[in-house]
């Protein structure tokens, strides 16, 4: 197992660098730090998760299916990606080819008081989703190598998994927008215009 | 000695929840397999209008689900009642978003049931469904499962609810271990 040393990335500047290529894309993101981080740049095509640990992939598994000519990217973190690790082998075995999704690994849950999470102990997320069969599967722990995976993220047919190694920078909570249904009814108008309440 | 048994048909009730999948517009079928669901997810399977998609656990399905619904596609979920136990969090995400979702079970551990440890869920499945603010309906007359099922969708695609279809047992059948 390759060891990759500690990261100086901030995941603000990582999920910046992304976000400012979004173009039409859907972006799921996982609760905790992650949707903290996204919503710093908000969008109406972003659906935030505050809860449901574990189900930001699938979430954007439906979507992709639903959306087949929209690229849906889905932005997580190490802990909530490690809880629905049995996603990665669904996405694997149906190929997504549309759906991307984007670990902010700083291998620790932040949100409740920074312990450690499994990715600090040598387990490798990006191993494990192309294992699982994804199409395309890497780890980044350099701006730079962010950079050059952005036009891939966006691009390369799926299913795509990029873990990005950042540092332990914590940011005080930077999104005001809690209220589940106002979130889903946000997208689901933005994406679908007056079909949105067929 | 036993007479030689006559072909079993296959029953109607799975046929009738796939007449009204096409008939309210199912795109997406997230599963984890049971064996009362058998007939029906190869009908799924077979359809080109629905993707039909094997989970590792039923908790995968309520948030493919909801991205489905997030994407303009309606879903239902099929699963056994021991399922329901592995979806409670989630099934708190959609309460909160207001998501709806369809999803039928095929009830273990009640009515004949011969393996005790299909019961502790079995008999809770219900009560823990409601408890998380999922509307529940079991149907036990195998004549009326399409109605049941039909039914339910409408109140979980028009009123943006969770609502669970129960088939009972006593529809699904059980094994005798009486010999």
């Amino acid at each position: 197992m390759a060891q990759i040393k500690k990261s100086n990335l901030d995941r603000r500047v990582a999920v910046k660098a992304i976000l400012a290529e979004r173009g039409d894309s859907l972006v799921v993101t996982g609760l905790g730090s992650s949707s903290y981080d996204v919503g710093t740049m908000d969008h109406p095509n972003t659906y935030y998760l505050w809860g449901g640990m574990g189900g930001a992939a699938m979430i954007g598994v439906g979507l992709a299916i639903a959306q087949p000519k929209r690229r849906v990217l889905v932005i997580t973190g190490d802990g909530e990606m490690l809880m629905g690790l049995g996603s990665l082998a669904t996405i694997g075995a149906e190929k997504i080819r549309n759906l991307a999704i984007v670990v902010i690994d700083n291998e620790l849950y932040s949100e409740t008081g920074m312990q450690p999470t499994h990715t600090s102990r040598g387990v490798d997320l990006a191993g494990v989703a192309k294992a699982a069969g994804f199409a395309t599967a890497g780890t980044a722990s350099a701006l730079a190598d962010v950079k050059a995976w952005i036009p891939k993220i966006y691009n390369t047919p799926g299913p795509l998994f990029l873990d990005i190694k950042v540092n332990a920078n914590r940011y005080p909570l930077s999104i005001r927008l809690r209220d589940g249904a106002h979130i889903k009814n946000r997208f689901r108008e933005a994406l679908l215009g007056s079909k949105a309440f067929d | 000695m036993k007479a030689a048994s006559k072909p079993v048909p296959p029953p109607a009730w799975p046929k009738d929840i796939y007449n009204v999948f096409k008939q309210i517009g199912i795109r997406q079928v997230a599963y984890v397999p049971d064996a009362g669901h058998t007939q029906l997810i190869k009908s799924c399977h077979a359809d080109k209008t629905m993707r039909a998609i094997s989970l590792t656990t039923e908790e995968e399905g309520v948030a493919m689900l909801a991205g489905a619904w997030l994407g303009g596609d309606r879903g239902a979920l099929l699963m056994q009642s021991s399922g329901v136990g592995n979806c409670i969090n989630m099934f708190g995400t959609l309460r909160e978003c207001r998501f709806p979702l369809l999803t039928v079970v095929t009830m273990r551990g009640e009515w004949g049931e011969f393996n005790p440890w299909q019961l502790p869920m079995g008999q809770s499945t219900a009560r823990v469904l409601e408890d998380i603010g999922v509307v529940v309906e079991h149907v036990n007359d195998k004549t009326l499962v399409g109605e049941t099922v039909f039914a339910c969708a409408q109140m979980a695609f028009q009123t943006n609810r969770a609502v669970a279809v129960l088939i009972g047992q006593r529809v699904v059948g059980f094994k005798d271990w009486s010999k």
